[in-house]
């Protein structure tokens, strides 16, 4: 028996089978970190503390809470209605994507990725990508460019809607969620169409994308996006007007942009405070310099601007979407640098090259340079960046999410504290946290 | 940032801050990178965040990264950006897998919680300092840090009710 005086193995000390201790698991949490207030210890900023007569509270909430928005567990302390103190705590889905990764060879682990934050899986796709191509130095076509931020803008429009649904949900407009996942559903016939998937597409390769789009795939964008700016006029007459939800959000939750800044979170919920740090404008990638769109930003930083973000966001990927489509030039889709895309299936029966470099990529793939890489876009979430070690052989030796979840749940004590556990629910609902990506 | 002012980033590193003389410099594929000591780690994350000329406000991310074989084994990397400038830094410091431990930045940038515990995670590289030392994604009660390059891929056994007794000290 361990000096703590727990049984070993299950074991008693005679060797029969004990009652396992359930509870011994939940020992290990410990409540001693929330007696010190979470300002005076982490930030600098007033001690508050609640008056020694009122009654505190700690609940659990989660991890299997509808609200939570997956599987996210908050330790809550309240005093009466009142949040006072909060602790997330993740990891129940921990897959161990990342470690799977590194057994995979460079273009196997698109895929893997893609299921991290499962709502903007386009988007890690082409972070990873897109490190891969900066270590290997090689051009992407500008043809496959612009249809990448086709679907990227496509797919950021998708998840802003899965999440204007979930939201509008929590805050009690139910009908919203059928609505947007009506208009969501069309975007995932397009996915479908392009590339045969609706959900985890793998559309993106390193070099390019898989396929180039079908004959009819652009008039059936185009009606998608003449219809898009009519809904979201309709969402917003359901929502921007409805008193409730007005009420429910209006200068609730505000944290300043220096308190976002220094806990590292981007995306919308930094936008809403009037900071226009926007990755496609600030650093462009994937020929977004070529497109005119505006930032949106917000004032307070409360959970309406949150909300007018990401529904102004929605208007301006439905022009770079408009815009792409217009100038989607002619050319190849993926590079035409055969040791690392492969080759077209026409090739294989005449030509002995192409044969070998088929073979090549699919038995072992390619193989890169020794060198690390830390490559940031812009997500629906905000900066996703990909950390790629490249060893030398054809399997990555690190690849690294810096999920914009992860960072922005940070911001999670700071938004509710002091408010209403029912504010709770909507602030958690404007961070729109994806736990696949949190946990990965 | 180009080559040419990173150099001068590490001269003024070496002048002004105690203790870094030995910063090195690794400019590749457009990425600039501070290679310095643990020990110096500290002293210089607070001068790129607060006296340098040109200041590095936010930590983006932090990466751990696992050497192995090589020694120092294990690599910690700090993304910094300035949102005024739109330019990046990362800075990389590499400790022995004896006593992995580094300095916590966590005082200078909350932000870096939640990214210290989960390098400590997967990578046992424990943070001196850091307010909340604990695992984030694995459970508690688990053993060994998992995205080591030396921890092998599967053998995790699933614990279901009929084989829970049967699981060697799961549970402790």
């Amino acid at each position: 028996m361990p000096e703590d005086g727990r049984p070993e193995n299950g074991r008693d000390a005679s060797g029969g089978v004990l009652t396992v201790p359930y509870r011994e698991r939940e020992e290990s949490i410990t409540l001693e970190r929330m007696e010190a207030p979470i300002e005076g210890t982490l930030y600098e900023g007033e001690a508050r503390r609640a008056e020694p007569e009122s009654e505190l509270f700690t609940i659990n909430m989660g991890p299997h809470h509808p609200a939570t928005h997956g599987v996210l567990r908050l330790l809550l302390t309240l005093e009466g209605e009142v949040v006072r103190e909060l602790m997330p705590i993740i990891g129940y889905v921990h897959t161990g994507i990342e470690k799977s990764c590194e057994d995979q060879a460079y273009w196997k682990v698109i895929p893997f990725v893609e299921r991290m934050d499962y709502l903007s899986y386009y988007f890690n796709a082409q972070a990873y990508c897109m490190a891969v191509e900066r270590l290997l130095e090689e051009e992407v076509p500008r043809r496959a460019q612009y249809l990448r931020v086709i679907h990227l803008e496509l797919n950021r429009i998708a998840s802003h809607l899965f999440w204007l649904g979930t939201s509008a949900l929590d805050l009690g407009a139910i009908s919203m969620l059928w609505y947007s996942l009506r208009d969501r559903e069309k975007i995932l016939d397009l996915f479908e169409n392009s590339s045969g998937q609706r959900l985890h597409t793998r559309y993106f390769q390193v070099g390019g994308v898989m396929e180039d789009i079908p004959p009819g795939w652009e008039a059936k964008c185009r009606e998608f996006l003449a219809d898009m700016p009519n809904r979201l006029d309709q969402y917003e007459a359901l929502l921007d007007r409805n008193e409730i939800l007005l009420q429910r959000l209006k200068g609730v939750g505000i944290v300043p942009e220096d308190t976002l800044l220094r806990l590292g979170v981007t995306g919308p919920l930094l936008r809403a405070t009037g900071n226009p740090w926007d990755l496609r404008k600030a650093a462009p990638y994937s020929s977004y310099d070529h497109f005119e769109f505006k930032v949106p930003v917000g004032t307070l930083g409360d959970n309406y601007d949150r909300f007018a973000v990401r529904m102004e966001e929605m208007r301006q990927s439905v022009r770079i979407i408009d815009q792409a489509l217009e100038g989607l030039p002619e050319g190849p889709y993926i590079t035409e640098n055969r040791k690392y895309a492969l080759p077209p299936r026409h090739e294989l029966a005449t030509s002995m090259e192409a044969l070998i470099h088929h073979f090549k990529l699919v038995t072992e793939g390619f193989r890169v340079a020794p060198g690390e890489i830390y490559y940031p876009i812009e997500s629906p979430r905000g900066e996703l960046g990909c950390f790629v070690r490249a060893d030398g052989s054809s399997k990555p030796a690190r690849v690294h999410m810096r999920d914009p979840s992860f960072s922005n749940l940070q911001a999670l004590p700071h938004m509710v504290k002091d408010t209403y556990i029912a504010d709770m629910i909507a602030s958690l609902a404007m961070l729109d946290p994806i736990i696949g990506g949190i946990d990965r | 940032m180009d080559a040419t002012g990173l150099e001068l980033l590490a001269r003024s590193v070496r002048e002004r801050v105690e203790g870094a003389d030995a910063v090195s410099t690794n400019f590749a594929r457009g990425e600039a990178t501070l290679e310095i000591a643990p020990s110096a780690l500290h002293p210089v994350m607070s001068f790129l965040k607060g006296e340098a000329d040109e200041p590095w406000e936010v930590l983006t991310s932090v990466h751990g990264c696992d050497y192995y074989p090589e020694e120092p084994r294990l690599g910690v990397h700090y993304m910094l950006l300035s949102m005024a400038r739109a330019e990046r830094l990362g800075v990389k410091t590499r400790v022995r897998s004896e006593a992995p431990t580094v300095r916590s930045v966590v005082d200078l940038f909350p932000g870096a919680n939640f990214q210290e515990r989960e390098i400590y995670d997967f990578f046992g590289v424990e943070f001196e300092g850091h307010p909340d030392p604990r695992r984030i994604h694995m459970p508690e009660d688990y053993e060994g840090h998992p995205q080591r390059r030396d921890f092998p891929i599967g053998g995790e056994p699933v614990i279901f009710t009929f084989n829970e007794p049967k699981m060697p000290r799961w549970y402790a």
